[in-house]
């Protein structure tokens, strides 16, 4: 009686596969992208598997087995997908099931039945059988099959490595709709999150510190459009770092009370990293941390405490190495740290405190970092990459595949991105001539995917009568704010501060803030609105097209008439 | 499209515009980077369209929007807006046994095949529409009547239990059947009617009339489902009311049971009347008896195609005893020939053996018994003679043959004593005689 004859809707997740947690997402019908945990509760699911007996174990569960049965557990292996045997770098995965070389790249030799033959499981192998576990649990979360999934992949994973990573998932009976990069799919979480459908033009910087690599993105969000401007790796920094700094530092109190290292034994470093890892986790969330744990090395118990300072000392170095990697990454973008407008966090170890008030620190306070311990809004840093997928998974769940290959064909996505910023010269009130304002109103920032079009509205004149728009290229320039004096913001109607303060404040170094504002470089075209009365606003509207065809339209709001002009483009 | 709202304030314009038109061009805009954009959101995708189908932005939101417009027609399927007549808004809700749910909700068109999310928005437009607060608002009277029976339907339609008694006894939704007589297309009157007494089945789903086009298999099939009807249908909507004061449980039991007695009754009407409509149809059914027509030709077809076969195999055989007699005869006759060769060359093979043998003896006789000189005595003769015999029973016809060629033209005692020789240490080699047997050849 109540058949709905409603279409039959596709499932689609969103998973986030790394190389040291995976996790699943899906969208809500009312558009909210949340993560599923899996059947043991866990939202970061460890991308490990063990073969124990007869029994394949998944996640968590497969983690422990690292203490117990090392030689079957395969962990680490996300990176590994697609390269030669001489490519990898297999130092994470010393404590587990050791690759071995194999014609198809890399593989692992592992006992999967009691008793039996050990047999050689391919990466390949092995994501597909972690794919499937992951789609399992998402299945059993949700109630329905699971018709295809977005995949989240690091910026420096290759053609040929997502294609494999693409037929490793078909293997698992899940079809893969896109893969997407990991900044882009955290940036969207945000940018989705935000109620406007016209999202800001900002510049992020997207730092995923990971579980044994740290990477970090330049992006320009332009109307919503993304494009990756500069991206930096480090292979050497990620969580796994932070917790061996705890390891060391536990191991030697424990060698000062009991003359035993437990960094000797394989299996109390595997036992001690373990606790090491919940240890760092509670750190975050918590002033001090317990660590216990029984018959460590020697037969011992091992009980200690450890609290955040202690934390932070001892990951100092690794906190300098993620500031270098900030700034090495700004630099090849070719900007300057205070043209970041927001930076993103991504990554379990984004949790940690100290690295994100060390963030803070670096950027003006103008640039909002999003973190749990700087925004208390921010979403789950661990999560970022998986809502991201999930998002872009409900976005083109209807799509025919042959639509989502058109529309990611290189044909459509490369665009030509304005070299310089495009805007309106603006009016600076009399007497404030100073040069620490900005000069002009941005319509189209740099890096702006053309076509695309900005509109926005202006007080006319004070005094009415003609009004010039004079459409110029802007560049930014640096200029120094003296800090005693009142510190400008950008904020129209600001008090300004004389050219002479500037020049003052050139010797003290150490004090000096710099603002950076827009100036005129180039002047394109002048076009002049008559009669506008008093108090009147002015739309003007700026539209480049694919051929850098620069239209203006300006009107008065509410009036007749208006002007219009183009300036030709380019010809490509 | 969105604008945004600065609070900065344009140039004011020299007095003097040095410019023909309003606008004047200085320079071109810089040459662009190509960058990669990545393929991922919302504004993405509106990028991809735009890029793909070559519109322009303006192009772009206008059929956007006129798509948008057209999913939210077609979310809405057959707005809820059938008109209100004047004798339904007068109903006393007291007596909403009699009313008609569907229409007082305005979904009359679905009956029962209305989803439970179209009474639901039906109930929420009515409630808007009728409730006694706006028209108190409005300074109409305080009537709540026909909000009453708003909420009456409701009521009934969103219980599951209730909605299926009170569709067991919805007349407005049978389709009647076809009288006997009708003429016409029959799918096309007897469709509707399966379709609506289909509505009470508890087995989903329900196999329909069909059409000319129908298999046989489905044909019985339909038939079987609707001779083994099971159907939910009950009548508990048109028990009379059972009095509910504790005062007279008699009475009370009494209308119980004649409620129940008046239920089984009509459930057993019911299954009558599906019967005889299910026994119309049958009678009805031209496919049946086109299927009986095909199953004839079927059996016709098959008999021919039997005896067709039947004939084609007694020719056959005849054909093939034709051909074993015609074969046994030449085999005769060419054995017969061969036998008159065989005795031809026997009788040849025999004159020439006795020419042979008379050879051999001539050839002894010839070397005069391979004595030196003068008359042989008669044992030598006898020797000899018995020698030759013996070697000429030894020899085949081919080797005596031979022989006899060999011996052909000698006369030098010698040579034919050699000859002879030769052939017998021959058949010695052979291991037919031994040398002892022969007294004068071999010396």
């Amino acid at each position: 009686m109540s058949d709905s004859e409603e279409p039959q809707q596709k499932t689609v997740i969103g998973i986030a596969f790394g190389n040291s947690n995976s996790s699943i997402a899906f969208t809500s019908p009312d558009g909210k992208a949340e993560v599923i945990a899996n059947e043991e509760g866990d939202r970061q699911i460890p991308s490990v598997l063990s073969y124990v007996g007869d029994e394949e174990y998944h996640g968590a569960q497969a983690k422990s087995h690292l203490i117990r049965n090392p030689k079957n557990t395969v962990a680490y292996f996300r990176d590994f997908i697609g390269k030669s045997f001489a490519d990898i770098d297999p130092t994470y995965a010393h404590s587990s099931a050791h690759p071995i070389q194999h014609e198809t790249g890399v593989a692992f030799s592992v006992e999967e039945k009691a008793g039996a033959e050990p047999s050689t499981l391919t990466v390949s192998e092995i994501t597909t059988r972690h794919i499937r576990r992951l789609k399992e649990s998402a299945a059993d979360f949700l109630g329905k099959t699971i018709d295809g999934c977005v995949i989240t992949v690091p910026t420096d994973f290759s053609e040929a490595q997502r294609k494999l990573l693409s037929e490793a998932s078909k293997a698992s009976g899940l079809e893969v709709l896109q893969i997407i990069q990991e900044p882009v799919a955290s940036l969207l979480a945000y940018t989705a999150r935000e109620e406007t459908s016209h999202p800001a033009d900002k510049t992020v910087l997207v730092l995923d510190i990971g579980g044994t690599r740290t990477d970090a993105a330049v992006i320009a969000s332009r109307g919503g459009l993304f494009t990756l401007l500069a991206t930096q790796h480090d292979y050497e920094l990620g969580g796994r770092h932070f917790d061996d700094a705890l390891v060391d530092h536990f191991s030697k109190e424990f060698i000062k009370k009991h003359k035993v290292d437990p960094r000797e034994n394989e299996r109390s470093l595997a036992k001690l990293k373990l606790e090491c890892e919940a240890t760092k986790k509670t750190l975050s969330l918590s002033n001090s941390a317990q660590i216990s744990i029984e018959s460590l090395a020697g037969g011992f118990d091992f009980h200690s405490t450890v609290n955040r300072l202690r934390f932070d000392l001892l990951s100092k170095k690794l906190a300098d190495q993620i500031v270098g990697l900030v700034e090495s990454v700004v630099k090849k973008a070719g900007m300057d740290l205070t043209d970041i407008n927001e930076v993103i966090l991504a990554g379990g170890t984004s949790h940690t405190p100290k690295i994100a008030s060390r963030i803070q620190q670096l950027f003006p306070s103008t640039t909002a970092v999003q973190a749990p311990s700087t925004n208390p809004n921010a979403l789950n840093p661990s999560e970022l990459s998986a809502r991201g997928a999930a998002i872009q998974a409900s976005l083109i769940a209807e799509f025919e595949a042959e639509d989502i290959e058109q529309s990611t064909h290189p044909a459509v996505t490369v665009t030509p991105h304005l070299a310089k910023a495009i805007g309106v010269v603006i009016h600076s009130p009399e007497g404030d001539e100073g040069k620490a304002e900005d000069k002009v109103y941005v319509f189209l920032d740099a890096e702006t995917a053309v076509p695309a079009r900005r509109t926005a509205t202006f007080v006319g004149t004070q005094v009415g009568g003609d009004v010039l728009i004079r459409i110029v290229e802007a560049k930014k320039e640096s200029v120094d704010v003296t800090p005693p004096k009142e510190v400008k913001e950008k904020v129209e109607g600001a008090d300004e501060d004389d050219e002479d303060d500037d020049d003052d404040d050139e010797e003290e170094e150490e004090e000096k803030v710099i603002k950076r504002v827009t100036e005129v470089e180039k002047v394109i075209a002048e076009a002049l609105l008559k009669d506008v009365k008093k108090g009147q606003k002015i739309e003007v509207m700026l539209n480049v097209a694919g051929d850098l065809t620069l239209t203006v339209t300006a009107r008065v709001v509410g009036g007749k008439g208006g002007i219009r002009g183009t300036v030709p483009g380019r010809a490509l | 499209m969105n604008v945004v709202a600065t609070k900065h304030t344009l140039l004011p314009a020299e007095p003097e515009w040095p410019h023909e038109s309003g606008f004047h061009i200085l320079e071109q805009l810089s040459e662009p980077t190509h960058r990669n954009l990545e393929p991922v959101g919302p504004h993405y995708l509106a990028h991809a369209r735009r890029k793909r189908h070559h519109r322009t932005f303006s192009e772009d939101d206008r059929i956007v929007a006129a798509q948008q417009a057209k999913n939210v027609e077609d979310a809405d399927p057959g707005e809820i807006s059938e008109p209100e007549d004047a004798m339904l808004l007068s109903r006393d809700p007291k007596d909403w046994k009699n009313q008609d749910h569907y229409a007082v909700l305005g979904i009359s068109k679905y009956r029962w095949k209305a989803t439970d999310e179209q009474i639901k928005r039906a109930h929420r437009k009515k409630v808007l529409k009728h409730h006694p607060d706006k028209k108190a608002a409005a300074g109409g009277v305080d009537d709540d009547n026909f909000f009453k029976c708003i909420q009456k339907a409701m009521e009934i339609l969103t219980d599951p239990v209730k909605r299926r008694q009170y569709d067991s006894v919805d007349e407005s939704a049978d389709v009647d059947p076809p009288s006997r007589k009708a003429k016409g297309n029959i799918y096309k009157l007897w469709n509707p009617v399966f379709d609506s007494e289909g509505r009470f089945s508890k087995k989903k789903p329900v196999p329909r009339f069909g059409d000319d086009k129908s298999t046989k298999a489905e044909v019985e099939e339909f038939y079987n489902f609707w001779y083994n009807f099971d159907s939910w249908r009950t009548f508990e909507y048109l028990d009379e009311d059972v009095p509910d004061d504790n005062e007279n449980r008699d009475q009370k039991r009494h209308v119980e049971r004649k409620n129940k007695a008046a239920r089984a009754k009509r459930k057993t009407e019911d299954t009558a009347r599906l019967r005889k409509v299910v026994d119309d149809a049958l009678a009805m059914d031209v496919r049946l008896q086109k299927f009986r027509k095909e199953e004839k030709l079927q059996k016709d077809a098959k008999k021919i195609a039997r005896e067709a076969e039947e004939k084609r195999l007694a020719e056959e055989a005849k054909k093939k005893a034709e051909e074993d007699a015609r074969r046994k005869e030449e085999e005769e006759a060419a054995l017969k020939a061969s036998k008159a060769d065989a005795k031809k060359a026997k009788e040849a093979a025999k004159n020439a053996a006795k020419k042979n043998k008379r050879v051999l003896r001539k050839g002894a006789e010839d070397a005069n018994y391979f004595h030196a000189d003068g008359a042989a005595p008669p044992d030598v003769i006898t020797n000899v003679l018995a020698d030759v015999e013996l070697l000429i029973t030894k020899l085949d016809n081919e080797e005596l043959d031979a022989v006899a060629k060999k011996l052909a033209g000698l006369k030098v005692s010698e040579e034919i004593k050699a000859v002879l020789a030769d052939s017998v240490r021959s058949t010695v080699s052979k291991g037919s005689t031994a040398e002892g047997d022969f007294k004068i050849l071999l010396k």
